[in-house]
């Protein structure tokens, strides 16, 4: 594996791009947790995939766009799909909930319209379903490298509203935080974390690496600070195991990394259990 | 007339509010001097948050005004100067991983303003913020372990930390135990009389205020009363029932009819 890593690109690129990831979406991840709102990253997968099958389509159907990385037209929808998630729940004030199977049946929808108006791809659709160790190139690398400079800038300097925002929505606004332009701030960071994580965890999983590590994280950690270090802790065990995993044994990355991400949650809840019972 | 405007931290006057084509509130008039403690209590339904959210500038009212240390709510830009704790069960997730320090530094966010983080001078406020509401001991706690009084204590140190002048509290002791109430009263004292901080809180349970309290007001829909703690006590039993009896028997009584006492807090 190390000479290998030293020997490929293609490996390179997924390891990088994977500790990347494994910071930035268990980050976002404590922040969607906590303001209850998991199922958003997953409607926004589901739309990303929308972007990710238009862009394949444009690919196929017109020779102007074969140079074009769906990465960037997935980002394009998934931040689209963000802004009006935003809308719905302000169209909806009393189901706010309502947004999210919304997009998320529209972005399946698109998308399969897509996929089956291109007739099948000559890409690997599987890759971005199920991510790949093969499939992140180098411009793949550099666009979620930098997505993840922004979002971190973001999440430090705005650390203390964003953390005020999500613990007392009511008590930040009536302080005079910004929370509406906080709060459209965090949900575009969100849809470009998805679309960066794509490549590597698949569309179908990329929710679980924003929410597993922190809901095993939550299960001991003591305030804020330390559920995001854990959360990044076990996001990054998952996504290094995961994909090691999936290069000797030639699976899928998605599932290796989700499975690590679920076994750390059970021992999180184990352990947890464990102390518990130590101090009765 | 300058004089009167520095010495109330808050004034309303002839303040209307309307919501779907009802008044919520109708011609309240009030003033808040520095350095009191100001119960407003009413029934359920009877306009106190509302006038709560009026006096945040959360919500505009359509008649009337309300100065804020003198300047008009619309051009106030002081708000760290005013301390807000809400009614803590509808407003937070008690599951949330945050330790007490963490949720008492919450209250300098807007202090500090954008892009700054907390300096070891701010560490210092927050212990103290935290001490005088005495939970020195749960500092590394998380807020989902505490009772329900312990939190609305840490939620009062959240709004301390800022060094507000005027200490706003819907219903405090929603959530705090009979037996606890009295010596949650005595910190409030102490936050009013050794900190100076001026204190409204508002309660829909009259039997809840204590000795404490420097003036009364007794508002639904109309302010009914508004003096001081001891004009209160001379109130007959059966006025204070009657302000009481409107969200009982809302539909035989006429607001209208009630004119509007006004009682001067000092003279």
């Amino acid at each position: 594996m190390i000479s290998g890593l030293l020997q490929y690109e293609f490996l390179q690129n997924a390891f990088l791009t994977g500790m990347i990831i494994g910071v930035i979406a268990p980050l976002l991840g404590v922040f969607i947790v906590v303001r209850r709102l998991s199922l958003i990253a997953d409607a926004l997968s589901h739309v990303t995939l929308a972007g990710i099958a238009a862009s394949l389509l444009l690919e196929k159907k017109f020779m102007l766009f074969s140079g074009l990385n769906p990465l960037y037209m997935g980002m394009a929808f998934s931040v689209g799909g963000s802004l009006f998630i935003e809308k719905l729940r302000t169209v909806y004030k009393h189901y706010q909930e309502l947004a999210i199977p919304i997009i998320l049946s529209g972005g399946i929808g698109l998308g399969v319209i897509f996929i089956s108006l291109a007739d099948g791809f000559n890409t690997d659709l599987f890759s971005y379903l199920f991510g790949s160790v093969s499939a992140v190139s180098r411009a793949d690398l550099w666009t979620i490298l930098i997505i993840s400079i922004l979002v971190i800038a973001v999440v430090v300097s705005l650390y203390k509203e964003l953390f005020l925002l999500s613990f007392d929505e009511e008590y930040a606004r009536a302080t005079g935080i910004a929370a509406k332009s906080l709060h459209f701030i965090f949900i575009v960071m969100v849809a470009l974390v998805i679309a960066a994580s794509m490549r590597i965890v698949g569309i179908l999983l990329v929710s679980s690496l924003m929410t597993l590590p922190v809901a095993a994280s939550i299960r001991f950690a003591k305030g804020f600070k330390q559920t995001i270090f854990f959360s990044i802790l076990f996001g990054e065990i998952s996504v290094l195991g995961g994909l090691f995993l999936s290069y000797y044994l030639d699976l899928a990355p998605g599932g290796t990394i989700v499975m690590i991400a679920v076994l750390i949650l059970v021992l999180a809840i184990w352990y947890k259990k464990q102390a518990a019972a130590r101090s009765i | 007339m300058n004089m009167t405007t520095n010495d109330y931290i808050v004034q309303v006057e002839d303040l209307y509010y309307r919501y779907d084509k009802e008044n919520v509130l109708e011609n309240i008039n009030i003033s808040i001097q520095k350095g009191s403690f100001l119960a407003i209590v009413g029934p359920n339904g009877s306009g106190k948050s509302t006038l709560l959210k009026l006096m945040l500038g959360l919500i505009k009212p359509q008649k009337g005004s309300i100065s804020l240390f003198g300047q008009d709510i619309s051009r106030f830009r002081e708000q760290h100067k005013i301390g807000f704790v809400s009614q803590k069960a509808n407003s937070f997730n008690t599951g949330f991983p945050a330790t007490v320090f963490e949720v008492v530094a919450s209250g300098l966010t807007k202090k500090l303003g954008l892009f700054q983080f907390l300096r070891k001078s701010d560490h210092e406020k927050i212990k103290q913020a935290i001490e005088s509401v005495g939970m020195e001991q749960f500092l590394d706690r998380n807020i989902g372990e505490l009772s329900g009084g312990q939190q609305q204590r840490v939620f009062i140190a959240r709004a301390l930390v800022s060094e507000p002048e005027l200490l706003i509290l819907d219903e405090p002791t929603v959530g705090v135990d009979a037996k606890n109430v009295n010596s949650f009263y005595e910190m409030l004292d102490s936050l009013n009389k050794e900190k100076g901080i001026t204190l409204l809180l508002v309660t829909h349970d009259i039997g809840t205020i204590s000795d404490k309290v420097t003036n009364v007001a007794c508002l639904n829909k109309n302010m009914h009363f508004h003096g001081s703690a001891e004009e209160f006590e001379q109130l007959k039993i059966n006025e204070v029932s009657e302000i009481y009896g409107h969200d009982v028997h809302v539909l035989t009584h006429d607001h209208h009819h009630h004119h509007h006492e006004e009682a001067h807090i000092h003279d």
